[in-house]
């Protein structure tokens, strides 16, 4: 069974990096890592390939200046190969844009399922993997928390508010799966010095036959207005107990309409 | 309590210019600073993530010796000793040929430095069992490394050292444990060790321990010492671990730190005496101590460089948090960060410059070992050997010495939460104070250093590294900038130790206590000397980085900052040691044991 997995490439949320107000974007200087959120998906692909005994873990990634850093990590986790689609074109791609080139790389293989995160840790609008199965006119199923191969389907328990749903769905589809499922493993020494010479198939949007014209910021629907600091946040009320602290946090929570 | 970050910038700082990594090519293909870093920051990810939230529990609860005689490891612990294994980290300079990843030694000492830092209960563990390996793959027989080996390279099984008892500490020569031929080759071995370190635990499925003990007829004293392997489950014919072996932990300690690694009384040969496997021959065992002695050394120095990182990056962290006082300056009525007053500013210069002068040594001394072992050309390996050798009573001694300094200092800074156990700084404290005591206590390692060490080559070696130094002084002053204010100090403290040091080769020979009575005074010497003279060269690379253009230009301009206040305000301590050092042994003896008393 092969799988894909998308894997975004993020900046480090501990060394994020600063807003430039030229572009107002994000400086992407700094060297990018294996966005949180895609461990799982990564794993979850791991363990479905091996439990089918055969097959390969292949991963797509969109990402600036040809960053391989993110990549790098899911493939000592075990990963075989990864195509990664790079170019200046791409600067301000939207999510729709991001879909297109995901669906085009993945194309270009047959998978018999793809993996991507529910939503990714920085971006978060949550809605390249379902745009991408449109595209690939595949199914799709979203909030996966477990995932079992079967014949030719899947059986995916599905995250809902208050319980989960089982749902059935033949090969190939996409399956979105949710932070915290499985426990991705760290990578091994072996397989860090294994991943140094795992092929990363580098393309750009000419090789995919997508038109520069469609994605970047010329391609986007979407505009950045403007750009702020988040608000300072606020230091607290303090309460101090002259008997009607009770009293007082009722009021406050009140005032909330929390309560 | 903060967490643990992984000091990966110092690492390539120190891999780059102190160990010369990328110079190891030679002899390591495909070796480079770079691939390193690569590792480390995996290795750092998982010490941080899974390693260090244990340090806590691993203190607070300890391994415990149930009635049955098991040692069981604090909660969590056999679940991440698993993923230890798993991820492969112990392996990484270990033989090829049986699992190892044949890195040099220097950057599994790296990943050391991390997990120690992150907890150095579990990192003993490791520790025990690397010199464990290194014994068999220098000494065993073919049979013993394929036998033995690639199951102790991933971790699955683990090692110990099994050297003292409760007549021989110190003097490893007074041992009596037992070990008598049956004739079919193996021998058994009788007998009780004391201090074993994981003697037993439940994380390996099986614990291989080296044992010194004496054979029947051998000479008394270290010349008649052997080594055995003594598993704890006596291997199957398929090479599984098969029935229990006659060897038990009979108590284990209570400590002052270290909690989660069992201290274990050892007893060999209860019943019909424990199956042992003799190591290379008979009354070698000594010997072959001696060659794992150097990386065995520098590793518990290493660990006192582990402690004051993590307890710098701790009180930095309180530092700036905890408001008290008015900093000069303040605007009237407010409550400055305590980090703002000068004293505090004292405590925290001293414990970065510092960490920074212990690392450098400790990767010089790491990468001298790795060329010593590894080099092609034999007189590069015979240069470095010798400067390994001088280096390791420096590393082990000062730097264990400078973990204890630090972590209390991280105490004094914390104030009175420091005192309190909810910190977690006292138990850096705790834990650091064993260093100085095991792996040959720091008054040894003074002894080793002048009466051994000095003497080397007719001197020559001493001398050579003394040249070293002033060549560094003259390059300072080259350089000139922000580097040359360096060049007075350690001009002056090089001229010190070169005087001492020529006392001691005058006088040692003839009067050996007046040598011995100044021993530790002059290691200290020779430890801040070293650091030093090795911060100076760190500001010289950081210098060179920062007029090349660097675009860490923070990270350089800290690095000279660190250097010129060790160079300026903690070297010259040096001049005040020399008094002790050459007053000989008269006034230590001036006193009798009952008027030392009164
Ligand atoms: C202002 C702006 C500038 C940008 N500049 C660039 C640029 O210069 N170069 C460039 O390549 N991209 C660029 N992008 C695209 C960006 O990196 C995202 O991929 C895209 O916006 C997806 O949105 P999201 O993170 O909200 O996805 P979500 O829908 O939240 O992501 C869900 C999941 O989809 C998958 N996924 C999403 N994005 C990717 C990806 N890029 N690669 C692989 N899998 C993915 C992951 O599994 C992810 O967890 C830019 C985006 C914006 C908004
Ligand atoms: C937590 C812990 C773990 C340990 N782990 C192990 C282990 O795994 N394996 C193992 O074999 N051992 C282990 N040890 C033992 C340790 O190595 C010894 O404690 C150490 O060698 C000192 O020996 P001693 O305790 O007998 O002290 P002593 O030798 O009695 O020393 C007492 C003092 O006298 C000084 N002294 C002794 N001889 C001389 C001399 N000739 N000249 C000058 N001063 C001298 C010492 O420096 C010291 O200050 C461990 C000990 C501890 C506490």
């Amino acid at each position: 069974m092969n799988v894909v997995v998308c894997v975004k490439q993020i900046p480090d949320p501990a060394d994020p990096g600063e807003l430039d107000p030229e572009t107002k974007t994000l400086k992407r200087d700094s060297k990018l890592i294996l966005d949180e959120s895609d461990s799982y998906g990564v794993e979850m692909a791991l363990q479905l390939v091996d439990a089918a005994g055969e097959g390969e873990v292949t991963l797509v990634s969109m990402a600036p200046n040809n960053e391989v850093g993110g990549l790098r990590t899911a493939l000592a986790m075990g990963a075989a190969s990864a195509v990664l689609v790079s170019d200046e074109a791409l600067a301000g791609t939207d999510a729709l844009g991001t879909a297109k080139v995901l669906a085009a790389a993945i194309g270009r293989t047959s998978p018999d399922l793809v993996l991507a995160a529910t939503e990714s840790s920085d971006g978060y609008t949550g809605t390249v993997p379902a745009q991408v199965a449109e595209l690939l006119g595949l199914p799709s199923v979203t909030f996966a928390k477990e995932i079992a191969v079967d014949g030719g389907g899947v059986h995916v328990k599905r995250q809902t508010e208050d319980g989960y749903d089982s749902v059935e769905c033949p090969m190939p589809c996409l399956v979105s799966v949710t932070a915290g499922v499985v426990e991705p493993r760290y990578p091994s020494f072996k397989g860090i010095m294994a991943a140094k010479s795992k092929p990363v198939d580098e393309v750009t949007v000419a090789d995919l036959g997508i038109d520069a014209g469609s994605v970047g910021w010329a391609g986007g629907g979407q505009e950045i207005v403007g750009i702020e600091p988040a608000p300072a946040r606020e230091s607290g009320e303090v309460i101090e107990d002259e008997g009607d602290a009770h009293e007082r946090i009722v009021a406050f929570l009140d005032e909330l309409k929390v309560l | 309590m903060t967490e643990y970050r992984a000091p990966l910038r110092d690492l390539r700082h120190a891999l780059a210019c102190f160990a010369d990594l990328d110079g190891m090519s030679d002899f390591a293909e495909g070796v480079d600073v770079d691939t390193t870093m690569g590792f480390l920051e995996e290795a750092g990810r998982f010490m941080v993530e899974v390693l260090a939230p244990l340090n806590r529990v691993g203190d607070t609860q300890g391994s415990v010796r149930n009635d049955d005689g098991s040692v069981t490891t604090p909660d969590g612990w056999v679940e991440a000793y698993r993923q230890y294994v798993e991820a492969g980290w112990g392996a990484v300079s270990f033989d090829e040929a049986y699992g190892g990843g044949g890195f040099p030694h220097t950057v599994s000492l790296a990943i050391q430095e991390m997990m120690t830092s992150a907890n150095m209960g579990f990192s003993l563990c490791p520790l025990l069992t690397q010199g464990a390996i290194e014994m068999l793959t220098h000494h065993g027989s073919e049979e013993q490394k394929e036998t033995y080996l690639p199951k102790m390279v991933t971790g699955e099984w683990a090692g110990t050292m099994n050297l003292t008892e409760p007549d021989a500490g110190s003097d490893v020569g007074a041992l009596r444990t037992r070990a008598v031929p049956v004739g079919d080759g193996t021998y058994r071995i009788s007998g009780t060790k004391i201090f074993i370190t994981y003697g037993d635990h439940d994380l390996s499925d099986n614990i291989i321990h080296l044992v010194l003990a004496r054979t029947p007829d051998a000479p008394p004293g270290t010349k008649g010492i052997s080594c055995f392997i003594v598993p704890k489950f006596v291997l199957d014919d398929d090479g599984s671990p098969g029935v229990r072996n006659d060897v038990a932990c009979v108590s284990i300690e209570h400590k002052i730190g270290i909690h989660a690694s069992p201290t274990c009384v050892m007893s060999f040969g209860e019943n019909d005496g424990a199956v042992g496997y003799l190591i290379g021959e008979e009354n070698q065992g000594m010997r072959y101590m001696f060659t794992m002695m150097n990386n065995a050394r520098l590793s518990v120095g290493l660990s006192g460089l582990s402690l004051a990182e993590r307890a710098l990056q701790q009180s930095l962290t309180y530092a700036v948090e905890r408001t008290q006082g008015r900093a000069i300056g303040a605007p009237a009525g407010a409550s400055s960060p305590i980090i703002d007053h000068p004293d505090v500013r004292r405590m925290l210069m001293s414990m970065r410059s510092k960490v920074d002068a212990m690392r450098a040594l400790l990767y010089l001394d790491a990468g001298a070992v790795d060329r010593a072992d590894r080099h092609p050309e034999a007189d590069v390996r015979v240069r470095n050997d010798e400067l390994a050798q001088l280096l390791t009573p420096i590393s082990k001694a000062w730097c264990t010495d400078l973990g204890v300094e630090l972590t209390s200092t991280a105490i004094q800074i914390h104030g009175g939460m420091g005192y309190v156990e909810e910190t977690g700084v006292a138990q850096y404290w705790r834990d650091s104070r064993i260093t100085p005591i095991y792996e040959g206590t720091n008054g040894i390692q003074a002894m080793d250093l002048v009466m051994r060490k000095l003497p080397m080559d007719g001197g020559r070696v001493i001398t050579r590294f003394l040249d070293d130094m002033s060549a560094t002084v003259a390059e300072l002053r080259r350089a000139g900038g922000p580097v040359d204010p360096l060049a007075d100090p350690l001009e002056a403290a090089v001229a010190v130790l070169a005087e001492t040091t020529g006392w001691l080769a005058e006088n040692g020979m003839g009067d050996p206590a007046a040598a011995l009575a100044g021993a530790t005074p002059y290691l200290e010497m020779m430890g801040l000397v070293t650091g030093g003279w090795l911060s100076a060269r760190s500001a010289l690379a950081a210098h060179r980085a920062l007029e090349a253009g660097t675009d860490d230009q923070d990270f350089y301009r800290a690095k000279i900052a660190s250097a010129s206040y060790f160079c300026t305000q903690e070297l010259p301590r040096a001049h005040g040691l020399r008094a002790a050092v050459t007053a000989g042994a008269e006034a230590l003896f001036a006193l009798t044991p009952s008027q030392l008393g009164s």
